[in-house]
C-alpha cells in the first residue's frame, strides 16, 4: 500500500495564550511513500517527525492537506478506519492482560461477518507471534519480559489484524545498545517478510539509515531532504542535513572561494572551476581525508585514536568552526603520525559547500 | 511461515462528522448527569443559606416552602449567637482545634525525624508496631478512652477534649515518608559544619517538607473542627461543648424542631470556616485527601 | 551509637507516651473489658471472667435492631455509592471543560460538618404540622402521597439515612477514582482507539482493570466507614437513636458507655469486639476476592 502526503499541513494553537500565532508543526509535507517500502523519519526532536506519524495514523487531523492509502482518501478517517497498526514508544502493552490477551485484544474489536472464534483468534495470534519470535511467552505479563520481547509483543499486537500501513514511534529509544541493533535487524526482518508499508520514527541518524529503504530528515516541520540513506549522506541539500548525519559529524571550516580554487585559511585544497567567489561553510566528511606528506592542508596534530579497523585523528585547524577536526583513516596509513604538523589532502567527493547566508548547498559540479 | 497480504478494513467509513455529532451529544448527556450531581451537592448549602435569611414567622407560613426569601433578614443570626451560646461553641472549637493540631505536630514531627533520619536498635521494630497500630478503628479504643478520662477526673476539661486527639499515626507516617525523600547528602553536608540535629530538622527537613506540614495541619483541623463522638462523651456542661455537640443541643433543647431559621443560621456559621479554608486550599487539601486521607 | 540511640527514643518519646496511653493500651484494655463479668465502674470491681457480654449484647433487642440497620445501610450505600462515584468520575474524566469547578464542588461535602449538614436534610425531608416538606412537595408534584421521611415508616427514614451517607462519601470517592483514572496513561487508550476498540470495550477491559486496585481499595474502605455509621444517623434523627429505631452498632457502643442508658463498659467493650470481628472478617474477604481479581 502506498502512502501519499499531500500537502500536509498540521498547526496547534499556541501553548502562550497571549501569543495568536499557532505553532506549525509540520509544514507542506509531500511525499509519496512507495508499497512495501521501510521508511525513516529523522529528525531532532521537537521537527515535527512525531507529529507527521500521528497525523498518517488518524491519531491527529491535518489542519490543511490531504493522506491517502492507495488511491483512497483518508484524510477524514478516524484511526480505526485507517487499517493502520500502531507501535508505541513505551509499547503501551496492557499490563493485566497476557502477551497471548494483548496480542488477541484487537481481533476481539472485529464485529459483523469479520467477528473471529476464540480458538481462530488464538491461531492468528500464534501465527503472528512466530513471526516476532515470542510464541514461547505467550502466557506471561508483560511485566514479565524484557524490554525487547516486550518491543516485539507490541509489534504483534500490530500486525495482528493486518494492517495496510505499520507505524513504529522510536521503536528502539527504551533498549539497550546491544538489543538496539538486534531489534532493528528484527524490525527489518519483519518488514521485508509481510511486505507491509512501514513509517517509523527516530531521533537516531545510525538506526534511520541502517534499515531505512528512505529517509525523510525533518526540522523544524519542514522536510529537508528525503532519499535513499546513502545518497542522502553522500549529497546533503543543507548544512543541516549534512550536520545531522553521520558520526563522526562533519567537520564544518569556514572557506573562501577565489578563482576558481577552495581556500580553508592559507591552505588552498581543492579546485572548484564552477563555484564563484566568496565566502562558504565547508563541510568535510571524516572519511574524506587522506594523509598525504604534500597535501595542501596543513593541521596541528592533536592525538590519535585507535579504534581497531580504523584511526581517528583529532587535528587543530584555524579555519575549523570547532576547536578540533576529526578525520577517519584505515589503520595501515598510520604513517608520519608522529610530528605535531599533519598534512591532507581531500577527497573532492567527501567535500560540500554551503551558502553562508542559507545554508543551501552550492553545487560544485556542473 | 504466511506471509499475510494486506487488507483494506471492511468497516464501513465513518465520517468525523458523524463520529463528531455523537461526541457532542454524549458530552451533553455527560454535562447533563454531573449538573444533577452538582446540583444535588449544592442544593443543601443554598438551602441552609436561604433558610437562615428566612424570618420564623414566614417560614412556618410557608406550607409550601418558596425557593426565595420574599423578606430577607438577618435577625436569624442575632438570635443564633445571642439566644444559644454559640460564640462559645466557636471558641471552645477553635481552642480545642489549634491545641490540638499544635500539640499533633509537636507529636508527629520529632517521631517522623527518629524514623526518617536516626539509625537506633529496634528503628524497623518499632515502625512496623506504628503501622499497625493504623488498622486499629477508634470505636474500640475509645471505651477505655473514656473511662481513663473520666477516672482521671478530665470530663469536661480541655484536657479531656485534646489529650486523646493528639496522636496520629497515619500522619507520622505521612510525614516519614516526605522527609525520607531528602537526600542523605543534606544532612551529612549540615553535620559536617556541626549542625545540631534539632537544628537541622528545624531549619532544613521542616521548611523542604513545608507542603506535606501545611497538608497534614489542614486535614488535621477539617478533622477537629468535625469531630463529635468524643466531644460529645467527655463532655456534659454546656461550657466545653464544641460545635457539632452544640448544634446538637441546639437542636434538641434550644430552638428545637421550632425555630428552623435560627438553626440555620447556625449551621451557616459553623460551616462557613471550614468552607473557606476549603476554598483557600483547594489544591493542597484534595492533594492531601487523595494520597490517603480517609474522614474522621 | 548508645547516645544516638538514647537520642532517637527521645524523640519518639511523645509519639509512644501518647500513643500507648490512649491507643495502644485501651486496645488490650477492651478486650479485657468484654470479658470481665459484672463490671462496676463505681467499684470497679467485676465477678468473674467469662462470655456472658458477648451472650447479653447478642441477646438485646437495641443491639439487634443495630445490627440490622447497620447492616442495611452497608449493604446499600457501598454499592450505591461505589457505583455512582465510578459513573460521576468516568464522566468528569471526559469532559474537556469545567472539570476542575466540577470537581471542587463535587468535593464540598467533604468537608462540611456532618451533624450541621445533617440537619439542613432533616429540614429538608421533615414532615411538620406546618409543612410537609420540600422533598414531599417535590414528591407530590410526581402524585406520591407525603411520607414522614423522620418519624415515619423504617423504610423511609432507612431511605433517608442512606442518602445523606452517599451524599457525604461520595467527595471522597470521587476523588480517589478521579485521580486513578487520570493516571491512566493516554497511551492505552490510543492504541485501543487505533485497533477500533468500541467504548464499552475499552471501558471494561482496559479502564476498570487498570483502576481495579483503587477501587478495591474504595470498596474496603466504603465497608469499614460504613460499618461504623454513627455521626449521620445522629444528625437525622437525634442522639436518641434506640427510640427512632435508627441505632447503628457504633452508636450502641456509646449508648451502653454513656448517657441515659450507659454506665455499662463491658457491654460495650463486647459490642466493640463484635463490630471489629465483623469488619476484620468483611476486610479479609475482600482482600482475598481482590487478589483473585486484581491482576498487576
Amino acid at each position: 500500500m502506498k502512502v501519499v502526503l499531500d500537502h500536509v499541513t498540521k498547526a496547534f494553537p499556541n501553548r502562550n495564550k497571549k501569543l495568536k500565532q499557532d505553532v506549525i508543526a509540520v509544514s507542506d509535507f509531500t511525499y509519496e511513500i512507495p508499497d512495501g517500502s521501510l521508511i525513516g523519519l529523522l529528525g531532532p526532536s521537537g521537527c515535527g517527525k512525531s507529529t507527521t506519524l500521528n497525523l498518517i495514523s488518524g491519531l491527529l487531523t491535518p489542519t490543511s492537506g490531504r493522506i491517502l492509502f492507495g488511491d483512497e482518501d483518508v484524510t477524514d478517517f478516524s484511526p480505526e478506519h485507517r487499517g493502520i497498526g500502531l507501535v508505541f514508544q513505551n509499547y503501551a502493552l496492557y499490563p493485566h492482560m497476557t502477551v497471548a490477551e494483548n496480542i488477541m485484544f484487537p481481533l476481539g474489536n472485529l464485529r459483523g461477518k469479520d467477528k473471529m472464534s476464540r480458538a481462530e483468534m488464538r491461531r492468528k495470534a500464534e501465527e503472528i507471534a512466530a513471526l516476532v519470535q515470542i510464541e514461547a511467552y505467550m502466557d506471561r505479563k508483560p511485566s514479565e519480559l524484557s524490554g525487547g520481547q516486550q518491543q516485539r509483543v507490541a509489534i504483534a499486537r500490530a500486525l495482528v489484524k493486518m494492517p495496510r500501513v505499520l507505524l513504529l514511534d522510536e521503536p528502539l529509544s527504551n533498549l539497550d545498545a546491544r538489543l538496539r541493533l538486534q531489534t532493528r535487524e528484527e524490525i527489518h526482518r519483519i518488514q521485508r517478510q509481510t511486505g507491509i508499508t512501514t513509517i517509523f520514527v527516530t531521533h537516531d541518524q545510525e538506526e534511520a539509515m541502517s534499515i531505512s529503504d528512505a529517509i525523510v530528515v525533518m526540522r523544524d516541520g519542514v522536510v529537508q531532504q528525503i532519499g535513499a540513506p546513502q545518497q542522502v549522506y553522500n549529497d546533503p541539500c543543507n548544512l543541516f542535513v549534512a550536520k545531522f548525519l553521520g558520526t563522526p559529524p562533519i567537520n564544518v571550516f569556514d572557506g573562501s572561494v577565489s578563482d576558481g580554487a577552495l581556500y580553508l585559511g592559507e591552505d588552498r585544497v581543492l579546485d572548484v572551476p564552477c563555484v564563484p567567489d566568496g565566502t562558504y561553510y565547508v563541510g568535510i566528511r571524516p572519511e574524506g581525508f587522506e594523509i598525504r606528506a604534500d597535501g595542501p592542508m596543513h593541521a596541528a596534530l592533536s592525538a590519535i585514536e585507535v579504534m581497531g579497523r580504523d584511526v581517528s585523528v583529532v587535528a587543530a585547524h584555524p579555519a575549523c568552526t570547532t576547536d578540533t577536526l576529526r578525520a577517519i583513516i584505515d589503520a595501515d596509513e598510520t604513517v608520519g603520525l608522529h610530528a605535531n604538523e599533519i598534512r591532507f589532502s581531500l577527497k573532492p567527493s567527501k567535500v560540500c559547500l554551503f551558502d553562508r547566508r542559507t545554508e543551501i548547498r552550492v553545487r560544485t559540479d556542473k | 511461515m504466511t506471509c499475510p497480504t494486506p487488507t483494506t478494513p471492511q468497516n464501513v467509513r465513518r465520517t468525523t462528522d458523524g463520529a463528531s455529532v455523537r461526541r457532542r451529544v454524549l458530552h451533553g448527556c455527560i454535562y447533563v448527569l454531573l449538573s444533577v450531581w452538582a446540583l444535588i451537592v449544592l442544593f443543601p448549602f443554598y438551602w441552609m443559606l436561604v433558610t437562615s435569611i428566612k424570618s420564623y414567622g414566614s417560614y412556618n407560613a410557608e406550607h409550601i416552602p418558596t425557593l426565595f426569601p420574599s423578606s430577607p433578614t438577618l435577625e436569624n443570626y442575632m438570635d443564633a449567637f445571642t439566644a444559644v451560646p454559640l460564640a462559645d461553641y466557636f471558641l471552645n472549637t477553635l481552642i480545642f482545634t489549634t491545641v490540638t493540631t499544635a500539640l499533633m505536630l509537636i507529636i508527629i514531627i520529632p517521631a517522623a525525624f527518629a524514623f526518617s533520619r536516626l539509625q537506633f536498635r529496634g528503628k524497623n521494630v518499632l515502625f512496623t508496631l506504628f503501622l499497625s497500630l493504623m488498622m486499629i478503628p477508634s470505636e474500640l479504643v475509645v471505651i477505655t478512652n473514656f473511662v481513663t478520662v473520666t477516672n482521671l477526673e478530665l470530663r469536661n476539661t480541655f484536657a479531656g477534649l485534646i489529650l486523646p486527639s493528639a496522636a496520629s499515626v497515619f500522619y507520622i507516617y505521612l510525614l516519614k515518608e516526605n522527609f525520607s525523600q531528602i537526600p542523605d547528602e543534606l544532612y551529612w553536608a549540615a553535620k559536617v559544619d556541626g549542625t545540631t540535629d534539632l537544628k537541622y530538622l528545624l531549619r532544613v527537613m521542616l521548611p523542604i517538607c513545608r507542603p506535606t506540614v501545611v497538608t497534614v495541619t489542614i486535614l488535621k483541623i477539617i478533622e477537629c473542627w468535625n469531630s463529635y463522638v468524643w466531644p460529645r462523651l467527655v463532655t456534659d456542661e454546656e461550657a466545653y461543648y464544641l460545635v457539632s455537640v452544640g448544634i446538637q443541643e441546639i437542636r434538641e433543647n434550644g430552638f428545637g424542631r421550632e425555630n428552623i431559621p435560627a438553626m440555620m443560621a447556625a449551621v451557616v456559621v459553623i460551616s462557613v470556616p471550614l468552607i473557606v479554608l476549603f476554598l483557600i486550599f483547594r489544591k493542597k487539601i484534595m492533594e492531601g485527601v487523595a494520597r490517603g486521607g480517609t474522614k474522621g | 551509637m548508645e547516645k544516638n540511640s538514647l537520642k532517637a527514643w527521645l524523640y519518639l518519646l511523645p509519639a509512644i507516651l501518647f500513643l500507648g496511653v490512649f491507643l495502644v493500651y485501651p486496645l488490650v484494655d477492651v478486650f479485657i473489658y468484654s470479658f470481665e463479668e459484672g463490671y462496676n465502674s463505681a467499684s470497679q470491681t467485676y465477678f468473674g471472667i467469662g462470655t456472658y457480654n458477648f451472650s447479653y449484647v447478642l441477646h438485646d433487642p437495641y443491639f439487634l435492631q443495630a445490627l440490622k440497620n447497620t447492616l442495611i445501610l452497608v449493604l446499600i450505600t457501598v454499592p450505591v455509592s461505589t457505583a455512582l462515584a465510578l459513573l460521576i468520575s468516568v464522566g468528569l474524566s471526559s469532559i474537556p471543560h469545567l472539570k476542575q469547578l466540577y470537581q471542587t464542588v463535587f468535593f464540598l461535602p467533604y468537608v462540611t460538618n456532618t451533624l450541621a449538614v445533617g440537619l439542613v436534610f432533616m429540614i429538608l425531608f421533615a414532615k411538620t404540622e406546618y409543612s410537609d416538606g420540600l422533598v414531599n412537595v417535590l414528591l407530590s408534584l410526581f402524585g406520591m402521597t407525603p411520607v414522614d421521611f423522620l418519624d415515619g415508616p423504617y423504610a423511609a427514614k432507612m431511605l433517608v439515612l442512606c442518602i445523606y451517607t452517599v451524599w457525604i462519601v461520595l467527595p471522597f470517592k470521587i476523588l480517589i477514582l478521579t485521580s486513578a483514572l487520570a493516571s491512566v496513561k493516554a497511551d492505552y487508550y490510543n492504541a485501543a482507539r487505533i485497533d477500533g476498540t468500541p467504548r464499552l470495550r475499552v471501558f471494561t477491559r482496559i479502564t476498570l482493570p487498570m483502576i481495579s486496585p483503587m477501587l478495591f481499595y474504595l470498596i474496603i474502605t466504603g465497608f469499614i466507614g460504613a460499618f461504623k455509621a454513627y455521626s449521620d444517623a445522629v444528625a437525622l434523627f437525634g442522639t436518641n437513636l434506640n427510640t427512632a429505631e435508627m441505632n447503628t452498632i457504633v452508636g450502641y457502643v456509646y449508648d451502653m458507655l454513656y448517657g441515659d442508658s450507659g454506665g455499662y463498659p463491658s457491654y460495650a467493650s463486647a459490642a466493640a469486639v463484635i463490630l471489629f470481628a465483623i469488619v476484620l472478617t468483611i476486610t479479609v474477604i475482600n482482600l482475598l476476592i481482590s487478589r483473585k481479581h486484581v491482576h498487576y
